[in-house]
């Protein structure tokens, strides 16, 4: 599995407490159970200061699933280096 | 567990998980929290439940529906008057602000504008106070996010950071004549971190999160601090290593006029800073005391040292020897008559603050580092020794403990005990409760673990009901003798039913432990349930992991025990018809007024 999938992963599992967890790039909050408008805050900001990131606004309201976040974070590690 | 070992985004992340593990302490105390924000407040509420669990309580929390905290406080208070809270905390920022005044505002509309704003929270304590009955925190208010006039946004009258500091200034005073509230100072804790940091305009927009994560979690631990503090929680003992810590370089070694301290190098000058944040901590009632590997009469030398700002007598407890650290920190608990609990611990000497935190979990170890110019606001950001109110009793206390010392010494001159008390020439004052003194005695109902009989909670106003309601005495006492006066000291709340007196809180401060004070206030209570026609009085004792010494209490003052009951509690009687007062060597002054 591709390594920042596995990492978003455990942040999954993690805050929605639920160990066997498996995430796809396709998984969305329609599809995810307890992927609710509360977690979804958690799991944003964990996110950031796991990666000391900052998502802005328009990215955040074009996040349709998995997918889109995992471009979108390895879009902004990019721009760090 | 140490909430500080974990980054934020772990905590975030992890929080469930660090949530089980907490909640398996032993001992948790239940409390009830409602929040009521005009803000999104769930990410505040999980770091505050992480940091109340992790200082010893079992959270139960009651959170507000978005921006209505107004309404559920004022118009519609039954869902909180139902959920029976012990705190509400009013959780709201600059955005809850309703009476901004206009950019082209005079002084007078200004002032219009700080009243109208103060008086619509003023509705709120109310309401809160009379209806729900609970403790109260409000916050201050954070600057604006822009200072829409530049400089100027401070002087004008209709500038909004003026506006916010006068309104921050009135709820202080508020605060100041109003002990059922609680102000926490949110403008501060936004300055610590920096507006720019305080402030996360996305999270505003996209969830109405009014701060950064950071900031949820300063408000979480301030909150979590006077939440401890207004249940007597707090630290109490700093408890201070020497050489590195107080003053640079090794006394042992370099000899006592080698240290660094004093004015002369930057170095110097670090120690002297931190050495007068401890005095002045001392000065404001956190007794200090000194833990230190080294010879004793070296030391003593070091604090003779002409620059050195603490002087022996600051000290109240003082373990300098080649024992253990832990060893020493439990004889200072012991000597101060003080819980481990009441302890925090600073040493430049990693391995000395490891091997403590690991043989005492129960002592607070802040991780100081060696850098004598960081020690100070490392202390500060662990709020250890937060407090509620800051009574005048608070102030003398370091003095007090010095007293108790002198008395101890004295005490070995006598061979007879009762010799002793006399010559203390001790006089207590024993009287209902009286307005003055109710902060007080709430205040001792919160702290009180050791020598209390059913460790019974009271807020403000429970004790004011108390006061008013016939079907209660409650008395206090106060005594003071030859070496100074001990303050308020003793309460004592007993329930008339029929011909029964039931004593349902009996509690004293430690410092006067052995004093016969418990019998004149067993003679004070008794003498007032005659005069209501109780014939029996009936005393309960509830065990818990602190309150060990007054086990065996209501036997020694010869009650027969009437009931056993589950987790041990007993039930104990005392007939009146033949009680002759016990109390012989402490003067009371004549005072009964019912």
């Amino acid at each position: 599995m591709d390594s920042l999938l596995g990492e978003l992963q455990q942040v999954f599992r993690d805050v929605l407490d639920k160990k066997d967890l498996v995430i796809k790039p396709e998984s969305s909050a329609l599809n995810v159970e307890d992927w609710d408008s509360l977690n979804h805050v958690v799991l944003i900001s964990a996110i950031e200061k796991k990666y000391h990131v900052k998502f802005g606004l328009a990215q955040l309201q074009d996040l349709k699933n998995v997918g889109d976040l995992l471009v979108l974070l390895e879009s902004k590690l990019a721009a760090k280096v | 567990m140490k909430l500080e070992a974990y980054e934020l985004g772990d905590l975030l992340q992890k929080r469930k998980q660090i949530k089980r593990s907490l909640s398996e302490q032993a001992n948790l105390s239940e409390i009830r929290l409602a929040i009521l924000a005009g803000s999104t407040a769930n990410e505040l509420v999980d770091l505050l439940e992480l940091h109340l669990l992790a200082s010893g309580f079992r959270p139960t929390f009651y959170v507000g529906e978005y921006d209505k905290y107004y309404e559920e406080s004022v118009i519609d208070p039954d869902a909180l008057m139902a959920f029976r809270p012990d705190f509400t905390y009013i959780y709201t920022s600059y955005v809850n602000l309703k009476h901004l005044p206009a950019v082209q505002c005079d002084e007078e509309a200004l002032r219009e504008n700080v009243t109208a704003e103060l008086s619509r929270f003023r509705q709120m304590w109310k309401s809160l106070r009379e209806n729900v009955g609970c403790q109260v925190i409000q916050n201050t208010f954070e600057l604006p996010p822009y200072a829409l006039l530049g400089n100027l946004d401070a002087v004008l009258p209709g500038g909004h950071s003026r506006f916010v500091q006068e309104l921050n200034l009135a709820l202080a005073r508020e605060a100041g004549s109003n002990p059922a509230l609680l102000l926490q100072d949110l403008m501060r804790l936004s300055s610590e971190i920096g507006l720019a940091h305080w402030f996360d305009r996305e999270r505003w927009f996209s969830y109405k999160l009014i701060s950064s994560p950071e900031g949820s979690l300063m408000i979480a631990r301030s909150l979590s601090a006077q939440i401890n503090a207004a249940r007597g929680c707090s630290r109490k003992v700093l408890v201070l290593d020497l050489d590195n810590t107080l003053w640079g370089g090794v006394i042992g070694d370099d000899g006592p006029d080698k240290i660094i301290i004093g004015r002369e190098t930057p170095l110097a000058e670090a120690y002297t800073a931190f050495q007068e944040y401890c005095l002045a901590l001392k000065n404001r009632g956190v007794i200090l005391a000194v833990c230190s590997k080294n010879n004793e009469e070296t030391v003593k030398q070091g604090f003779s040292h002409p620059d050195s700002v603490l002087k022996l007598t600051d000290i109240s407890s003082f373990r300098v020897n080649w024992d253990p650290k832990h060893e020493n920190l439990k004889q200072i608990a012991k000597e101060l008559n003080v819980g481990i609990d009441s302890l925090v611990f600073v040493d430049d000497n990693p391995a000395e603050r490891a091997i403590v935190a690991a043989q005492l979990p129960a002592v607070a170890v802040p991780e100081v580092g060696s850098e004598p110019a960081h020690y100070a606001s490392i202390l500060h950001g662990g709020r250890y020794f937060e407090a509620a109110s800051l009574t005048a009793e608070d102030l003398e206390r370091a003095q007090l403990y010095a007293r108790n010392t002198q008395r101890t010494v004295q005490q070995e001159k006598f061979a007879d005990y009762g010799e002793y008390l006399d010559s203390l020439e001790m006089t207590a004052e024993i009287d209902v409760f009286k307005p003055v003194y109710v902060e007080r005695i709430a205040q001792l109902t919160n702290k009180t673990n050791q020598f209390n009989l059913t460790t019974r909670r009271y807020t403000v106003a429970e004790i004011e009901a108390i006061a008013r309601n016939p079907q209660f005495i409650g008395i206090y006492g106060k005594l003071s003798d030859r070496f100074g006066d001990n303050g308020l000291v003793s309460v004592l709340i007993g329930r008339k039913d029929g011909i029964d007196l039931y004593i349902e809180l009996w509690l004293m401060s430690c410092r006067v432990l052995k004093r016969e004070m418990e019998s004149a206030m067993l003679d004070a209570i008794v003498e007032r349930a005659r005069n209501r026609g109780a014939r029996r009085m009936v005393g309960r004792f509830i065990p818990t992991a602190k309150n060990g010494m007054v086990a065996d209490h209501y036997s020694k003052l010869d009650f027969q025990r009437i009931y056993e009951g589950e987790a041990e509690q007993t039930l104990w009687a005392r007939d009146l018809s033949d009680y002759q007062p016990r109390n012989k060597h402490i003067h009371t002054l004549e005072s009964i007024h019912g």
